[in-house]
């Protein structure tokens, strides 16, 4: 589903990802951990063509979005097969970045009938129904700034959904919110995963990736450490940094 | 000063607010657009572009405005004359003719308009780059291409944002219109100037005065209104309040 080989990406001098290797299987959940500054974001955005990748191979659901030719130069696919891939994936962020000056249902809404060209009532429906699995359906007609943050991740989600997307990525969906609402977004992602979307999620809380995951990507300064089951990764036979990492992470 | 004196004063000066409607009008109706323009050029990553759309800005926010309405009124002449000017732009100067009533407006419009969309290129610009980056990254994400997303995401934001600073701008303008008097174009800062002598009174300069602040007063209610109206929020309680008028049938 998806395929990254040998991704490097670096902002002038800064190096951020070496040698990045990824697959992510359809159904399957990743979460991608790591201290801050790893490159776990970054890797995120590359994907999802927000940053221009340096070098390596992304494949999305079987479609080459770039490769490096033989002078280790990038070449990206055109435009039309990026404006493709783009539709097969969505982003989650953390500050939900959701449009300020629509209602909830527009926001939802909007990307089908202008990007897809969706008959608006269709795409309506569409929206009720997954405000309706958010439990947001009384929300429809609030604005964004009406709502928590919580609610506002919520709409989010409902947003990158609308467009039926096959993998979903999250970029620390819950550190923009209070603890006390980290909650409801956690129980919405665990949902997606019993029906089976397949999604790749940054995050901070280790208990939620230990529980949801089926593969824990550990990463510090650019390149993956360490990868395998919540088992392997939070059990004894994890590497030292692994350990070292996730037990300062407890005392906090 | 008898009644009937002020009487036909009054008409006068009435009458002289249609060329300083039309020079506030028009001036508007162009440079809010080109200030648009000018704003993008600004923005543009092709230094050379937005350096020379800098030093326009920079001039003509540098320069009083009197005397750019001047320098546009003696330009042509000066230009055809000019060893510089090019054979083409000589032979379409060439044929104007500068006592025309047209010509005299057309340039000062010029000035005006140039003068007016420098300063709102650097509002909508503000307004542009005030738009949070996570705007433009959402949009990506949804697939919305640059068009859509500029007119569908960003501008509607920019407008609400820019609105304050732009009515601002546009009460100014009301008054700066008095400035064509010096041209001179007659307008109602002319004709009343120009009134003081006859009359022996300040009454006409008193009654131009009450033109310019009834319809700055005029203007700000509006744009305040319009202020409001952009608020959705604000909209949607309005909504609901006539709703509840209605149904009491009080209303």
């Amino acid at each position: 589903m998806l395929e990254v080989r040998n991704l490097s990406k670096s902002f002038d001098d800064l190096t951020v990802l070496k040698d990045i290797n990824f697959t992510v299987d359809k159904g399957e959940v990743v979460a991608v951990i790591g201290p801050s500054g790893s490159g776990k974001s970054t890797l995120l955005r590359c994907i999802n063509q927000l940053e221009k990748a340096g070098g390596g191979q992304i494949d999305v659901c079987g479609i080459n979005m770039m490769k490096t030719n033989e002078k280790g130069k990038p070449v990206f696919a055109d435009a039309k097969t990026l404006r493709q891939i783009r539709l097969k994936t969505g982003l989650v962020f953390q500050n939900f970045n959701l449009f300020p000056h629509m209602t909830v249902l527009r926001n939802i809404t909007e990307a089908p009938a202008v990007v897809l060209g969706k008959p608006r009532k269709e795409a309506k429906e569409r929206a009720m129904e997954l405000l309706g699995k958010m439990g947001l359906e009384s929300k429809a007609d609030a604005y964004p700034s009406e709502l928590s943050g919580g609610q506002q991740q919520r709409v989010s989600i409902a947003r990158a959904l609308a467009l039926d997307p096959e993998i979903l990525f999250f970029d620390e969906p819950t550190s923009a919110l209070d603890p006390e609402l980290t909650g409801e977004i956690l129980k919405v992602i665990k949902e997606l995963a019993n029906e089976g979307m397949t999604m790749v999620i940054v995050t901070h809380e280790m208990s939620f990736a230990r529980d949801v995951a089926d593969k824990v990507v550990f990463m510090e300064n650019g390149v993956v450490v360490e990868e395998g089951t919540p088992d392997h990764l939070f059990g004894d036979n994890a590497s030292e940094r692994v350990k070292q990492f996730l037990q300062r992470f407890s005392q906090h | 000063m008898t009644g009937e004196q002020i009487e036909t004063l009054f008409g006068l000066m009435l009458e002289y607010t249609i060329p300083t409607l039309k020079i506030f009008g028009y001036t508007l109706l162009y440079s809010i657009p080109l200030g648009m323009i000018v704003a993008l050029l600004k923005m543009c990553r092709f230094k050379p572009v937005s350096w020379i759309t800098n030093v326009y800005i920079l001039i003509m926010r540098g320069t009083p405005l009197l005397l750019q309405l001047i320098v546009a009124q003696y330009s042509v002449p000066y230009i055809v004359k000019s060893d510089i000017c090019p054979g083409f732009l000589r032979d379409m100067l060439g044929g104007v003719d500068i006592r025309s009533e047209a010509y005299t407006f057309n340039m000062m419009l010029i000035a005006f308009v140039l003068n007016y969309a420098a300063y709102f290129a650097e509002i909508f610009r503000g307004g542009i780059e005030s738009i949070p980056k996570g705007q433009y990254e959402a949009a990506v994400a949804l697939g919305f291409g640059r068009i859509q997303t500029f007119f569908r995401i960003i501008l509607p934001q920019v407008i609400r944002r820019v609105l304050p600073a732009s009515s601002n701008e546009i009460i100014t303008l009301v008054k700066d219109t008095s400035l064509a008097s010096a041209i001179p174009y007659m307008e109602i800062m002319y004709i009343a100037k120009k009134q003081v002598p006859t009359y022996a009174s300040l009454l006409p300069l008193f009654m131009a005065g009450l033109f310019y602040f009834a319809f700055a007063m005029v203007l700000t209610l509006l744009l305040s209104l319009i202020e409001k109206s952009l608020d959705p929020m604000w909209r949607r309680s309005v909504k609901t309040f006539g709703k509840g008028i209605f149904s009491r049938g009080d209303a």
